[in-house]
C-alpha cells in the first residue's frame, strides 16, 4: 500500500464516519433519554436522502443556483424531524414507554416496515443521483492526492460542530439541562415541575431530525436506492452499541474507528468491506458487552 | 373440554386430506408450514422475552447447507441433505448462541440482525461460491434411494412439512413445559432469580437459542427444497421481520399460534399481493402495529377468548 492509496483509505474513512457519527449520534440519544431503540432510525436517514435529493434537483431545474442545495439539506432535517418525527413519538412511541421492552421494539420495528415502503411509494426503487453540492466545492489536493472538499472538509467540520454543539446544548442551555435530569431519572424531574412528554418530544425530534440530517448530508456522495436504510440502522447501531449506548462523545470515536476500518479493508480486502464494522463490534462487545464507554449497567432486584 | 380439542383435530384432520381434497393449495401450505415450523423457533424465543430480528438468518444458512450438500454429493438422498442443512443451522446456532446469549433485549434483537445482514452480504459478495443474488439450484433429491417424478416428490414434502410440523411442535411445546424450559421461561419473569437458584442464564439462553435455531433450520431447508432454489434473500431482513410478524399474529409464545398464524399469512399474502404487492411491509407493519396495541394475545388469544366464551371457563389457563 502506497502512499496514495494510504491517504485515499484515510479521507474515505474520515469523511465516512463524519456522516455515520451524525446518523449514529441521533440514535444514541433517543435512547439515552428514552431507553428505546429506534430501529426506524435508518427509514429516517434514508427519507433524508431522497427528501434532499428531490428539493435540490427541483429548485436546480426551477433555475436557481446549486448553492440552494445547502438550504435544502437543512430544510430535509428539519421537516423529517419535525413532520415525521413529532407525530411518531406523539401518536406512537408514547402509548408504550411503560410496556415490556420487546414490544418497544415491535413497535420501533413495525414503524420500520411501514416507513421502508413509504418511501418506495414515494421515490420508487430507481437509484436517484443529485450531486449539484459535491460538485459547486470542487476539489482539493493534499499530497498528490486530489479529493472532494465537500467530503475531506465540509462532512468532519458538521460533525464536529455536532458534537460540541451537543456536548454546549445538554451542558450549558436550559433546555439540554432539562434533557439530561430527565435522562438521569424521570420520576424526580417530574416532581420537580419538568414536563417529561415534552422533553421526550423535543428529544425524538432532534434525534429524528439528526437522522434526516446524515442522510441530506449523505445525498450527494452517493445513489440514493431502497435499502440504506436498511444497512444504515444496522452500521450506526454497531458504532453506538461499541461506543456504550447513550454515549454521544463514545460514539464519536467509534465512528471514525469503524469508518477507518471499513475504508481500508475497501483498499486491502474489498469482500470483506462490509463484515469490518461488524467484526469491529463482536471484537469489542466480547471483552466489554457495555461497550467501550459504558458502564455496567446497575441491576435492579 | 371437549370443544378445545374438537376444533384442532378436525382443522388437522382437513389439513391432511388437502392434496385430495384441493390439490391446489397443496404447495402453497407446504410453503405456510414450512414458514411455520420457522416461526415456531421465534415464538420459541418470545417465551423468554427476548425478539430477535435475524432468525432469517438459519432459516437461510440450512438451506445453502442442502444446495451445498446437492452440490457436493450429486444425487444425495432427502434425508441425508436435511440432517445436513440442520446440522448446519445447529452448528452455526451454537457458534452463534455462545455470543448472543450473553445479551438481552436490544442488543440481543440488533446482534442477531447484525449476524443475518453479515451472512447475507457474504452470500452476495462471494458469488463464485454461493451464485450471489441468484442463488443455488437445489435438484430435486431422491427419497430414500427412489427417483420420484414432481408430483410423488410434492405429496412426500407436504406430508413431511406436516408430519415435522406437528413432532416439532409437540416437542417445542413439552420442551418449554419441562425443566430446561420453564428455566428458559425465567429468563423472561426473573432473571435474577434464575441465578439466585444457582443456574447460569447464558446457559439456559443458549439451549433455548439453538432450539429455535434447529426450527428455523427446519424450516429453510423445506422451504428450499420444495422452492428448488435458494437465494440471499433467505437471509434478508424483510424475511426475520415476516417471522417476527406471524409469531406475533399467531399469538406471541403460542407454539400452534405459529402455525396457524403462518397458514393465515401465507393464503392472504397470495391472494393479496395483486393488490398490495408493492405496500406489502406497509400492510405487515400497520397489523403489526394494530395486534401490538390492540389484541396483544395474537390469533391464540382471541381463539382461547371465544372458547372461553363457549365452553365456559372452567379450566385455568395459564
Amino acid at each position: 500500500m502506497n502512499l496514495t492509496l494510504f491517504l485515499l483509505a484515510l479521507f474515505d474513512g474520515i469523511a465516512y464516519a463524519a456522516l455515520v457519527f451524525i446518523v449514529a449520534v441521533g440514535l444514541t440519544l433517543i435512547f439515552g433519554v428514552m431507553r428505546i431503540l429506534n430501529v426506524a432510525h435508518g427509514s429516517l436517514y434514508a427519507m433524508g436522502a431522497y427528501l434532499t435529493a428531490s428539493l435540490t434537483t427541483f429548485f436546480v431545474a426551477a433555475g436557481l443556483p446549486p448553492i440552494f442545495a445547502f438550504p435544502c439539506m437543512l430544510v430535509s432535517a428539519v421537516l423529517i424531524g419535525v413532520v415525521i418525527g413529532g407525530p411518531l413519538e406523539w401518536l406512537l412511541l408514547r402509548r408504550i414507554y411503560h410496556k415490556p421492552e420487546v414490544l418497544q421494539l415491535l413497535v420501533t420495528f413495525a414503524i420500520f416496515m411501514i416507513l421502508e415502503d413509504v418511501q418506495r411509494l414515494v421515490w420508487g426503487t430507481q437509484p436517484i443521483f443529485q450531486s449539484a453540492a459535491l460538485q459547486l466545492l470542487g476539489n482539493v489536493r493534499v499530497f498528490a492526492v486530489n479529493y472532494t472538499v465537500y467530503q475531506l472538509i465540509l462532512l468532519p467540520i458538521v460533525a464536529i460542530a455536532l458534537l460540541v454543539g451537543l456536548r454546549f446544548f445538554l451542558r450549558r442551555t436550559v433546555a439540554g439541562k432539562l434533557i439530561v435530569a430527565t435522562t438521569e431519572d424521570r420520576e424526580a424531574a417530574q416532581a420537580i415541575g419538568i414536563d417529561a412528554d415534552k422533553v421526550f418530544l423535543l428529544t425524538f425530534i432532534v434525534g429524528a431530525g439528526l437522522a434526516g440530517l446524515g442522510g441530506a448530508l449523505a445525498s450527494p456522495t452517493t445513489s440514493i436506492l431502497p435499502g440504506i436504510g436498511a444497512d444504515m440502522i444496522v452500521l450506526s447501531f454497531a458504532v453506538v452499541a461499541t461506543a456504550g449506548l447513550g454515549q454521544i462523545e463514545g460514539a464519536a470515536l467509534t465512528a471514525l474507528l469503524i469508518g477507518l476500518g471499513r475504508s481500508f479493508a475497501v483498499y486491502v480486502w474489498p469482500e470483506t468491506q462490509v463484515l469490518v464494522p461488524y467484526l469491529i463490534m463482536v471484537a469489542v462487545l466480547l471483552v466489554r458487552p457495555e461497550g467501550l464507554f459504558g458502564s455496567p449497567a446497575a441491576r435492579k432486584i | 373440554m371437549f370443544i378445545r380439542i374438537t376444533i384442532p383435530t378436525l382443522l388437522l384432520i382437513l389439513l391432511a386430506l388437502v392434496p385430495f381434497g384441493a390439490p391446489g393449495l397443496q404447495v402453497l401450505l407446504t410453503l405456510a408450514l414450512a414458514k411455520g415450523i420457522a416461526v415456531m423457533g421465534v415464538t420459541v424465543l418470545l417465551r423468554s422475552g427476548q425478539v430477535s430480528f435475524g432468525h432469517a438468518l438459519y432459516f437461510a444458512i440450512a438451506a445453502y447447507g442442502g444446495a451445498f450438500t446437492l452440490m457436493l454429493m450429486p444425487g444425495a438422498d432427502l434425508i441425508i441433505v436435511l440432517v445436513f442443512g440442520i446440522v448446519t443451522a445447529v452448528l452455526s446456532g451454537i457458534i452463534v448462541g455462545l455470543f448472543v446469549a450473553r445479551y438481552r433485549f436490544i442488543f440481543f434483537a440488533m446482534l442477531n440482525l447484525a449476524f443475518s445482514m453479515i451472512f447475507w452480504s457474504i452470500l452476495e459478495k462471494f458469488y463464485h461460491y454461493t451464485g450471489g443474488a441468484d442463488g443455488m439450484r437445489l435438484p430435486r433429491p431422491t427419497v430414500m434411494w427412489i427417483e420420484l417424478e414432481r408430483g410423488a416428490y410434492e405429496l412426500v414434502m407436504f406430508y413431511l412439512a406436516l408430519a415435522l410440523a406437528l413432532g416439532l411442535g409437540w416437542f417445542s411445546m413439552r420442551w418449554l413445559d419441562s425443566p430446561t424450559g420453564q428455566l428458559f421461561r425465567t429468563i423472561k419473569t426473573n432473571e435474577t432469580r434464575l441465578q439466585y437458584l444457582g443456574m447460569s442464564p447464558q446457559r439456559v439462553m443458549l439451549t433455548g437459542y439453538v432450539l429455535s435455531a434447529l426450527l428455523c433450520g427446519v424450516g429453510g431447508i423445506i422451504m428450499g427444497l420444495v422452492q428448488g432454489v435458494v437465494t440471499p434473500e433467505y437471509a434478508f431482513w424483510v424475511r426475520s421481520g415476516e417471522m417476527v410478524f406471524i409469531a406475533v399474529l399467531g399469538g406471541a409464545g403460542s407454539v400452534p399460534g405459529a402455525l396457524v398464524g403462518a397458514a393465515i399469512y401465507e393464503i392472504v399474502r397470495t391472494y393479496a399481493s395483486a393488490f398490495a404487492g408493492d405496500i406489502w411491509q406497509l400492510v405487515l407493519g400497520t397489523f403489526l402495529l394494530i395486534i401490538i396495541l390492540f389484541a396483544p394475545g395474537g390469533i391464540a388469544g382471541i381463539y382461547s377468548g371465544v372458547m372461553d366464551r363457549i365452553a365456559g371457563k372452567k379450566e385455568d389457563s395459564e
